[in-house]
């Protein structure tokens, strides 16, 4: 009796990982028409290697970071973006030096240092990562 | 016995056995001393104390030398203790200001560990700029850096970094744990906080020759 329990509860078991498996398949993407599955690679974001600066694609567009971030420390103790591209640091790293809106505030009026609202960089520059986009875009830059 | 002879004056006098003994005695008390002195010096030990295990440790966990693609890891001695013997002995006396400290419970709390980290962390790049980064040096080799593998910031300041006899924690500040309050020139709240070098620059040094 003991076996035949023990025999039914794995027959059980292995017709709920099969159906575990059919489920997973049948989660589609609706963006892309892809699964989910097939969409989540270990290696889905890979940073872009390090390339020149990236055209901008539109006016005014804030400049994409062409090079990795990985580890980079924006804290109220350190900015690491700005150890290169402050005005102070750029000439020597050769890095591209922040643009003079950064030093105004809200009201337009100039600040010594960057303004408050500029810190965290990343809220408008984004590295590049290797991903592909879920539907073609036809979107092309307006020319000048 | 010819064989007695044949032995110094002073094995002839300390007797065979007896120096033996202490030879053997001296393996034993050797091995023993350095067996110590390596148990002290492993991640283990160090993450022993919440001290280090609730601060440092918890930074170092986010960065690439504790965790990487080849699983090669720089644990907490090899940045901070020198291999050679000489160094690693001074470094070790040093320590005991540290089991002070940790008696006195000097940064027992986050916050106080934080009120100390522009000394602590100015402390540690004192002793780094000393040894010429010997430590970081341990694996990274200037002289076995192929340029062509790195990203092109890095092989562009590499070559000029060495050649202006700067060296790796001039600019490689923060890279296992977090910084103290930087003076970065860039806003209010850090005004009058540490400033970091980045090392000599080139005008400075030919202004001083």
């Amino acid at each position: 009796m003991k076996r035949f329990f023990a025999l039914a509860a794995l027959a059980a078991g292995m017709t709920f990982a099969g159906a575990g498996v059919t489920f997973a398949q049948e989660l589609v993407n609706e963006i892309g028409g892809v699964t989910i599955e097939g969409n989540s690679k270990v290696n889905m974001f890979k940073p872009d290697k390090e390339r020149d600066i990236i055209p901008r694609d539109y006016q005014k567009q804030p400049p994409l970071i062409p090079h990795s971030i990985k580890g980079y420390e924006i804290t109220q103790n350190f900015n690491k973006c700005m150890d290169c591209h402050s005005k102070e640091r750029a000439e020597e790293t050769g890095a591209t030096k922040v643009a003079k809106s950064h030093y105004l505030d809200r009201e337009d009026k100039k600040l010594v240092n960057i303004s408050p609202r500029r810190y965290f960089c990343m809220q408008c520059h984004v590295p590049q990562f290797d991903a592909k986009p879920l539907v073609e875009n036809t979107y092309k830059p307006a020319k000048k | 016995m010819s064989f007695e002879k044949c032995m110094p004056a002073w094995l002839q006098r300390v007797g065979l056995v007896t120096a033996l003994l202490i030879f053997i005695g001296g393996i034993v008390f050797w091995g023993g001393f350095n067996w110590a002195l390596e148990e002290t010096n492993k991640e283990s030990f160090c993450i022993s104390c919440h001290e280090m295990k609730e601060n440092v440790f918890r930074e170092y966990q986010n960065t690439i030398h504790y965790t990487n693609r080849t699983g090669v890891r720089a644990t907490c001695p090899d940045c901070h203790v020198p291999k050679e013997w000489g160094p690693k002995i001074i470094r070790k006396i040093q320590a005991s200001n540290e089991v002070w400290h940790k008696l006195l419970g000097s940064i027992d709390t986050p916050e106080k560990f934080n009120a100390k980290r522009d000394q602590l962390a100015q402390n540690e790049w004192k002793r780094m700029k000393a040894n010429n980064s010997q430590e970081c040096r341990n694996c990274h080799n200037f002289d076995y850096m192929d340029y062509t593998e790195q990203g092109a910031r890095a092989a562009r300041t590499h070559p000029a970094a060495f050649d202006e006899g700067k060296t790796c924690i001039d600019c490689h500040k923060g890279v296992a744990h977090r910084l103290p309050r930087i003076d970065q020139h860039i806003g209010q709240q850090n005004e009058g906080a540490i400033e970091i070098s980045h090392g000599e620059k080139p005008q400075a040094k030919a202004e001083a020759k």
